[in-house]
């Protein structure tokens, strides 16, 4: 067996744990929404990162009456 | 849409491991059942609650799913529907069931099985698992279907436009009063784990300036780096509970030891603050690090659970089943068992966010069985881990530390008396030495559930990884995890009934619109001290009242979570009949009619039952006659206690009879609409989203079926899913897509 066979699993495990931590924490909304301005239209103004992630925040956590942030007990 | 047929013929392989599954938790439930007068392990306990989830969730939730919900596959969800990448967005199912996991996970699951240990191991246990199969998964998966067909509705607004105006108002009414109740007792677990502990209180206080570290980090230094963010938080946390034992030993110890009531007025100045305070600072980046440490803590527990197998040591049954005498909640196991355990088995508030905040993410209707039921099983057996962690210690210190000191006495000698009396016998050695090793002061009457959970964990955890040097860390960090997440759902509610009494004050009036503005300061700062002072007000009161404290409070926050949980299943049994799935309305209205005739009778004695330490009237009644004959009853110690006594005990029955009338009004509401529904189907209007088609393809369990896998390979996406032939480069070229 390669050295690199031998690697294998562990390396997909790992890239897995790292898309998992990516996804589960939203790190990736920011290029996920600019791939998404840009399919649409390839000349899109995209939104700064920093400014994107304010929108984020206001959107999930502004408002909590949905009971968001509380379901918990 | 692809049909699969309804029966298919069983392969002779899955009957045999369904089989092998089911004999698995059967020997479980006999070995935890019929063992008497030995230890038991708590190997039995795993394979009771693991073989139980199994059969529960492969044949119940898959019959709830197929036949009663009817999920569509071919119809799109809000989040597809709807989609603007922010709240709503499809989301891979194992991520949100991640996300709705850490949601509805919290303090609950892991106080209520502690406490109901009072009663043996085998009620506890029972009622979680059973009760989680057929109400608490039941209820938190018909709701996330029902939001999901509703653009994500919350459950208050789904109750106001399917039932109507008086039942809807009345629903948001219970919910404003049991999320106060909710934040007192979180609080007064909090207070009961930091009084008189520097290293607890230091330790616990450092999270603040962590997290206000991590907000600023996340605002200004590197925008969205949350992952990297959590991982220097975290990082930051174990120090703070490594130098908790530095200050503990220095010159520093005392002004980091605090009373119960300094502690109140801490809480509510940092709730008050948290509550107006813009939440990039405090709330999100705590938010992180309290789901980070929630689910760490349990995956790891439940490693160490599995590889230990500690041995149980409480009893399976103890006498105060039956009597109802016991020290830490009175009254006997109907219905007080059932009302304990709240989370874990049913909770109301796992509805607020099966409804609102997951049906907005969720790629398919039928992934509601997957996320809903599954999430919910998983809740449970963490409430499992923590009755087990609560019977791995020797019941004399259990009940030393959960039994109030009008009890069992502010010395070691008295309490160890008082307990041995009842049959468990513990020596002030052993208590004392119990403290010591975890570099306490004392661990009498540390009530309230965390302490208790603490000292359990740090057993476990000492004999998994470091030895006995490592207990009193393990115990400090348990009481860290547990007091980070309270905290955390105590600036999170507090803003939650800011916003709710903002609209409710700007409807009572036109003069008080503004109250409606979010970001009118005024009305910020006036609702936010009302909310602040309810449960500051309630938390004070349980801290200073003799007879207060956890065993008065936690019944009530019990019945209040499980009267929310019945107006959710009420809630639902009306959508069953109006949406014309009477013939299956049973699954819903079973449970409501269990969790309705545990909460009421519950209600009913905790106001008018004769004896004086389950009925608050009794009580009343029994320290108004004290004052007036001039004597000092049990507990008080002087003329000023009983005052407050007797104040408190009238509080509490009004509160306790407000509430299960308020739920009523729901209950008669929701019957007036079923029946009309059931008389007049014609006159019924769904508030349903129409049917739009679904051009997403996802499987709908965590590991794709054999079909979903073709499906998939001929859509050209990975395991996650999606829409084919969108040049969705991003979502099909991540990592694990190609596995």
């Amino acid at each position: 067996m390669t050295r690199h066979a031998a690697t294998a699993a562990p390396r997909r495990a790992l890239a897995w744990l790292r898309w998992y931590v990516t996804e589960f924490t939203g790190e990736n909304a920011y290029a996920r929404h600019v791939a998404e301005l840009r399919h649409a239209d390839p000349d899109a103004e995209v939104p700064s990162r920093r400014a994107f992630e304010r929108r984020r925040v206001e959107a999930r956590y502004g408002d909590p009456r949905d009971g968001g942030g509380l379901g918990c007990c | 849409m692809r049909t699969t047929p309804l029966r298919q013929r069983p392969r002779a392989g899955s009957i045999a491991i369904w089989t092998v599954v089911a004999a698995v938790g059967a020997l479980g439930w006999s070995m935890l059942a019929l063992a008497r007068g030995e230890e038991v392990s708590a190997a039995w306990m795993v394979a009771a609650a693991l073989g139980t989830y199994a059969i529960g969730y492969r044949f119940y939730s898959k019959f709830i799913a197929r036949r009663v919900l009817r999920v569509d596959g071919t119809r799109a969800t809000p989040a597809e529907r709807m989609a603007d990448g922010l709240d709503y967005h499809a989301t891979d199912r194992r991520v949100l069931l991640g996300h709705h996991f850490a949601g509805i996970s919290g303090a609950g699951p892991l106080v209520g099985p502690v406490l109901a240990a009072q009663m043996g191991y085998l009620p506890g246990t029972i009622w979680i698992i059973v009760g989680v199969i057929f109400a608490g998964a039941v209820q938190d998966m018909v709701v996330l279907f029902f939001s999901t067909r509703r653009d994500g509705k919350s459950l208050g607004q789904i109750a106001r436009e399917e039932i109507g105006l008086v039942g809807g108002v009345a629903a948001v009414l219970a919910i404003f009063s049991i999320m106060i109740i909710i934040l007192a007792v979180l609080a007064l677990i909090v207070v009961n784990a930091l009084a008189e502990s520097p290293w607890g209180t230091f330790s616990v206080g450092l999270t603040i300036p962590i997290a206000l570290f991590m907000g600023v980090y996340l605002r200004y230094l590197r925008p969205g780096r949350i992952a990297e963010v959590t991982v220097i938080g975290v990082a930051l946390l174990l120090l703070a509970i490594v130098s908790g034992r530095w200050v503990a030993n220095s010159g520093l110890a005392e002004a980091f030891t605090l009373s119960p009531g300094s502690l109140v007025g801490w809480l509510v100045i940092y709730g008050f603050a948290a509550s107006v305070a813009p939440v990039w600072l405090l709330l999100v980046p705590r938010d992180y690090l309290s789901t980070f440490m929630k689910v760490g803590t349990i995956g790891l527990l439940a490693l160490a659970i599995v590889v230990t197998l500690p041995t149980l040591r409480m009893e399976a049954v103890t006498d105060f089943a039956s009597n109802g005498d016991g020290p830490v909640f009175a009254g006997s196991l109907f219905p007080f068992v059932f009302i304990t355990i709240a989370c874990g088995a049913l909770s109301g508030f796992h509805s607020l966010i099966s409804s609102g905040t997951t049906p907005k993410m969720i790629q398919k209707e039928t992934q509601v069985r997957t996320i809903g039921y599954g999430a919910m099983l998983m809740e449970s057996s963490v409430a499992v881990m923590a009755i087990t962690a609560a019977c791995v210690l020797d019941p004399g210190t259990y009940f030393a530390m959960n039994a109030p000191p009008a009890v069992i006495g502010d010395t070691l000698q008295a309490a160890s008396e008082t307990i041995t009396s009842w049959g468990f016998s513990v020596t002030p050695d052993q208590l004392a030495a119990a403290a010591a090793s975890v570099e306490e002061e004392s661990l009498l009457s540390r009530t309230g559930g965390a302490p208790t959970l603490a000292l359990g964990l740090a057993a476990i955890f000492a004999d998994f990884l470091g030895g006995d040097g490592m207990t009193s860390f393990w115990y400090h960090f348990a009481i860290m995890f547990e007091a980070l997440f309270i905290l955390t759902a105590i600036d999170a509610g507090t803003r939650v009934g800011r916003f709710i009494l903002q609209d409710a004050l700007a409807s009572l009036h036109p003069r008080l619109g503004r109250f409606r503005e979010t970001n009118w300061l005024p009305g910020v700062w006036i609702s936010s001290a009302i909310v602040v002072s309810l449960w500051g007000y309630l938390l004070w009161v349980g801290v200073h009242d003799p007879l207060g404290g956890i065993n008065t409070l936690y019944p009530i926050f019990g019945i209040s979570n499980q009267l929310l949980g019945a107006v959710a299943l009420a809630v639902c049994t009306v959508l069953l009949v109006k949406s014309g799935r009477l013939k299956h309305v049973w699954v819903t209205l079973l449970p409501l009619t269990w969790v309705s005739v545990i909460t009421l009778t519950a209600s009913w004695q905790k106001v008018f039952s004769g004896d004086p330490a389950v009925g608050f009237l009794a009580r009343r009644d029994l320290y108004q006659d004290g004052i007036d004959a001039g004597q000092l009853l049990t507990g008080a110690r002087d003329m000023d206690d009983m005052r407050t006594i007797v104040s408190t005990a009238t509080l509490d029955a009004a509160l306790s009879a407000v509430l299960a009338l308020l739920v009523l009004v729901v209950f008669a509401d929701a019957l007036r609409v079923c029946v009309k529904a059931v008389r007049r189907p014609g006159s019924v209007t769904l508030a349903e989203a129409p049917y739009v088609e679904s051009r997403i393809v996802a499987p709908a369990g965590l590991i794709a079926t054999k079909e979903e896998r073709a499906e998939l390979a001929a859509a050209g996406l990975g395991a996650g899913g999606g829409i084919p032939r969108q040049a969705d480069g991003e979502r099909a070229g991540t990592a694990e897509a190609r596995e």
